[in-house]
């Protein structure tokens, strides 16, 4: 009986270690691959050492795989990003800029972290960062951790967290101890 | 007798080294400035400048291919570091970073003398919470991290507008982290040398330092990947070295064929090495005599001259010929006193024909014209002075072959020629004057030595790179240097909105690093004393997320700057600021002058030269197209040169008047030379060649030559009979003629080609012309 029990709690144990390792990287990657994109509704929360209290900006995203994502701020004050490949474009009053993120290895690495993420890129996202995930597909967590020294010098990770295809929140953590949560609401699938 | 003799001889001597001496130490030039103006307007002055140093001038366009994406990339890092390490470039630009931290440091250090944000409005309570505000909201962006660690010193973010407005138009692609071509397959740079664009000897050194990077960073890559990869080079720079080199590597070889092509015919007429090295005396001795006066009166001796000078009194071998031909068989007395006449009108009409080209305010044909004046009358009186004194009594030239009594048989019926000649001048004639609107080439471009490949892979660099090619300009001129940056502060004011409605694509200007001190000053007064900023930062940032007794560093910021005045141009030294604003901001004999290059609104767009032109209108400025401007300049010159052509040709016509005192005589040789040349003209139009000024050149030198022939049967119709030894003689300078020319205009470099093609058939053709129009007619 003794013996039986302990190979039944082996067994479930067994059984559910397998269930969760089941759920892996490659598996996440092929579910957040099928999402095509749509409308949401974000919260940025800012929280920066100078600064007294969390800077909170929210407004709408749209993201139409794998190249395009636009992330519009409406509130405390209105600033559109787009992201088109390479391209990133902000404009906020009158004043525009557009700059080659490829041509700044920091912003490359913030631009995979949300985009490859989205669009399911294993590829992209571990020429920047090394893998880890915990969770499972109803609840994961994926975290990034820069791996090329420049990234890592400001980086300390990239926590990305959501349920099935869905990204539902990400957050980054600076070395020095600064970080930013972006939730993420979907609108339209 | 002989102690006269002596003396001319060693005075000859004395001269000749003192030559020497004056030629070891002269200044040798090879830059562009050549063909450059000497009193130039404010307009082609911006193009002097920009072709000597400007900074387009200075661009080279570098791309890496073959290999992998990854190869090319570790490639241009690897040479990027290698050359900025090297200092001789300016900067080295592939993509990577932007800006170096020492160029953001200084933005940072001076951000309230250059931000165009800072005004009253923007340190008022309202104004600094808007500021603030927008910088933290910025801290969300991607440019987030570069202002983050400023922003206890710069909360209102003037360093983030100071880098904005540097932000250039046009961007290439981007691949693996640094610059590429538009299909992905090459890797892009941009370099600027710290040589100038007109020293040819600096360009050369940063041209070989690039291959060598080249070399290392092909070595250096990982794994062997090198051994693909490739590289293509462009730039006014490299066209510079290639034309030079090209020239040299031609002149050396087309020389050495001549000058063996020469000696041979000149061994077979002397039969005797002493006489062969005695003849080439009053040629050299011309040579130096030009270099030294031109290098007495210009400072500076263009190569080009001397290579072109050289060419033009070739025409010096003849007298030497002359010379030994004729006195070996009538004895030096009579040949002074029955040839040395002729041959004297001869170069006195060469003289004046050169003379005439000094007149001109293209300092590459005046030093040319003077040139050739110094040394055609240098080798004339060497021949008539000093080679008797050193041929001796004794020169003995081997009787003329039975061939020359043949030639001379023929030369009497050449007149029988005269209708089938003349039908030939009508119609060259009348192709001539069909022709007469489109016979110059209105195109320096001519004279280039870059060929359509090179040209066509320049322009692929080029707008890969979106590099400027600084066609259009601005020119900003100003009594002080001040003024002068007041005024393009104005024009500025004035493009900022041609680039707002996207006429122009963008420009670039000093001010950006050096605004005007009036300006500094206008915005250093806009920055209130700390008490008062203190106490505004408080009131305005009440409900901020950052509170003002964070902001000490923005006070004290503050404070230092309105303590630290405006910047001064000194200030920017040694940072790459400093050479961007030397070379926009120039100062000239008249005041000072910026130069504000311009952007065409987009790749294939044109440059809307109506719309500038009216919107610069009355501002002062001016607008300049550099190629519009270089075509005129050229065309100036061509006109100019054909003018001071015919003035010499009819100084020519009176000289000659005077001394035939024949109009029957005079017309007969002037008849000739103009047949020859119109006959030149439409022979080299007809085949394609657009004329352009060398033509020109090689047809005064068809007169000069051509002349000489022409006295000479001129003398027949005179009552003096042609000997053969004179028919000898003629003939053989003809035929050493014909070798120099003929090898020049197998020359692949236009110049050369284009003296070649002219003096060889014209010369040949004066021959002939002469004979059939001035030799009398021999009736049987």
């Amino acid at each position: 009986m003794k013996r039986f029990v302990r190979w039944a709690i082996l067994g479930l144990g067994l059984v559910a270690s397998l269930a969760h390792a089941a759920y892996s990287v490659d598996q996440l990657m092929a579910d957040l691959a099928q999402n095509k994109g749509g409308r949401a509704r974000f919260v940025e929360k800012r929280f920066v050492a100078l600064l007294d209290k969390p800077v909170v900006a929210s407004g709408e995203m749209l993201y139409t795989p794998p190249h395009r994502l636009e992330k519009h701020t409406l509130l405390p004050k209105p600033e559109s990003m787009v992201l088109d490949k390479d391209t990133l474009s902000m404009e906020r009053d009158k004043r525009r800029m557009s700059i080659n993120v490829s041509s700044r290895p920091e912003a490359q690495a913030f631009v995979e972290s949300i985009r490859s993420t989205l669009s399911g890129n294993r590829q992209a996202l571990e020429a920047h960062y090394r893998l880890e995930l915990e969770g499972e597909r109803t609840g994961w967590t994926l975290t990034l951790l820069p791996t090329e020294p420049e990234i890592a010098a400001l980086l300390q990770r990239v926590t990305v967290s959501g349920s099935h295809k869905q990204v539902q929140r990400i957050e980054y953590l600076q070395v020095d101890g600064d970080r930013s949560e972006l939730t993420i609401e979907v609108l339209e699938p | 007798m002989m102690s006269s003799r002596l003396r001319v001889f060693l005075l000859w001597v004395l001269l000749m080294c003192g030559g020497v001496a004056v030629v070891a130490n002269s200044r040798f030039s090879t830059d562009i400035s050549f063909f450059l103006p000497s009193r130039p307007t404010p307009e082609q002055q911006v193009l002097v400048n920009q072709l000597q140093d400007g900074s387009v001038s200075r661009l080279l366009m570098l791309a890496v291919e073959g290999g992998s994406e990854s190869q090319r990339a570790q490639a241009s890092r690897a040479m990027r570091k290698g050359l900025l390490a090297g200092g001789q470039f300016v900067s080295v630009q592939n993509g990577e970073a932007a800006a170096t931290d020492g160029e953001r440091d200084f933005f940072l250090r001076y951000r309230y003398q250059l931000s165009p944000a800072v005004n009253e409005q923007r340190f008022s309570e309202a104004g600094l919470r808007e500021a603030v505000g927008d910088t933290i909201q910025s801290l969300a962006s991607p440019m987030g991290l570069l202002i983050k660690p400023f922003l206890a010193q710069d909360p209102t973010g003037e360093l983030l507008a100071v880098l904005e407005q540097l932000n250039p138009g046009a961007q290439p692609e981007m691949r693996a982290g640094v610059w590429a071509s538009r299909d992905g397959e090459r890797a892009m740079m941009l370099l600027e040398t710290r040589a100038q664009g007109s020293d040819i000897d600096g360009q050369a050194q940063a041209i070989e330092r690039v291959r060598e990077a080249f070399d290392t960073a092909k070595a250096g890559l990982a794994s062997g990947g090198g051994a693909d990869l490739s590289m293509q080079l462009s730039g006014p720079g490299l066209f510079a070295v290639q034309s030079r080199e090209s020239i040299k590597a031609e002149v050396s070889k087309l020389l050495l064929i001549s000058t063996l092509g020469i000696v041979g015919v000149l061994l077979w007429a002397y039969r005797s090495p002493r006489l062969l090295a005695l003849g080439l005396l009053p040629m050299l001795s011309g040579a130096l005599a030009g270099a030294v006066v031109v290098s007495l009166v210009y400072g500076t001796v263009f190569g080009i001259t001397v290579g072109f000078g050289s060419a033009l009194i070739g025409e010096a071998v003849d007298y030497a010929i002359y010379f030994f031909v004729q006195s070996g068989r009538l004895g030096l007395t009579h040949w002074r006193r029955s040839f040395w006449p002729t041959i004297r009108l001869g170069v006195m009409t060469s003289a004046l024909g050169f003379g005439a080209l000094l007149f001109s305010g293209f300092p590459g044909l005046a030093q040319l014209g003077l040139y050739a004046l110094s040394g055609v009358v240098t080798a004339a009186l060497v021949t008539r002075f000093v080679l008797p004194i050193l041929a001796g009594q004794v020169h003995s030239v081997p009787e003329p072959g039975r061939w020359v009594h043949s030639v001379l048989t023929l030369l009497g019926q050449a007149y029988r020629l005269r209708i089938g000649v003349l039908a030939l001048a009508m119609a060259a004639g009348s192709y001539l004057w069909l022709e007469r609107g489109n016979l110059w080439g209105a195109n320096l471009s001519a004279l280039s030595t870059v060929t359509e490949a090179e040209g066509a892979n320049d322009g692929r660099l080029r707008a890969d790179l979106a590099a400027p090619d600084a066609r259009y300009l601005v020119l900003v001129t100003g009594a002080s240097q001040e003024a002068a940056l007041q005024a393009a502060e104005q024009v500025g004011d004035l493009l900022n909105g041609l680039v707002g409605e996207g006429v122009i694509g963008g420009y670039d200007t000093p001010v950006r690093f050096l605004p005007s001190a009036e300006r500094q000053n206008r915005r250093l007064a806009a920055l209130p004393e700390p008490a008062v900023l203190q106490a505004r930062l408080a009131a305005a940032l009440v409900d901020s997320p950052l509170s003002a007794s964070k902001l000490g560093p923005f006070v004290e910021g503050v404070a230092s700057a309105r303590s630290a005045g405006p910047l001064q141009r000194k200030d920017l030294d040694g940072t790459a600021m400093a050479l961007a604003v030397d070379a926009m901001l120039t100062q000239s004999a008249g005041g000072w002058n910026v130069m504000l290059p311009l952007r065409l609104p987009s790749d294939e767009g044109d440059m809307p030269v109506d719309r500038l032109e009216s919107a610069l209108a009355g501002s002062g400025a001016v607008f300049v197209d550099m190629k519009g401007e270089f075509d005129t300049l050229y065309g100036g010159y061509v006109s100019e040169a054909v003018r001071l052509s015919l003035a010499g040709c009819a100084l020519i016509v009176l000289l000659l008047a005077f001394t035939l005192r024949s109009p029957v005589r005079l017309m007969r040789v002037l008849v000739t030379l103009v047949l020859t040349v119109a006959v030149v003209i439409a022979g080299l139009h007809a085949s394609g060649e657009k004329l352009h000024l060398l033509h020109l050149v090689g047809m005064l030198l068809i007169v000069a030559v051509g002349s000489n022939y022409a006295l000479f049967f001129d003398r027949a119709a005179g009552g003096e009979p042609l000997d053969a030894a004179t028919l000898m003689s003629l003939c053989v300078a003809t035929l050493t003629t014909a070798i120099g020319f003929g090898t020049l205009a197998a020359s692949r470099v236009p110049v050369l080609n284009a003296i070649g093609t002219t003096v060889g058939p014209g010369a040949l053709l004066a021959l002939l012309l002469a004979a059939v129009f001035v030799y009398p007619p021999q009736r049987r």
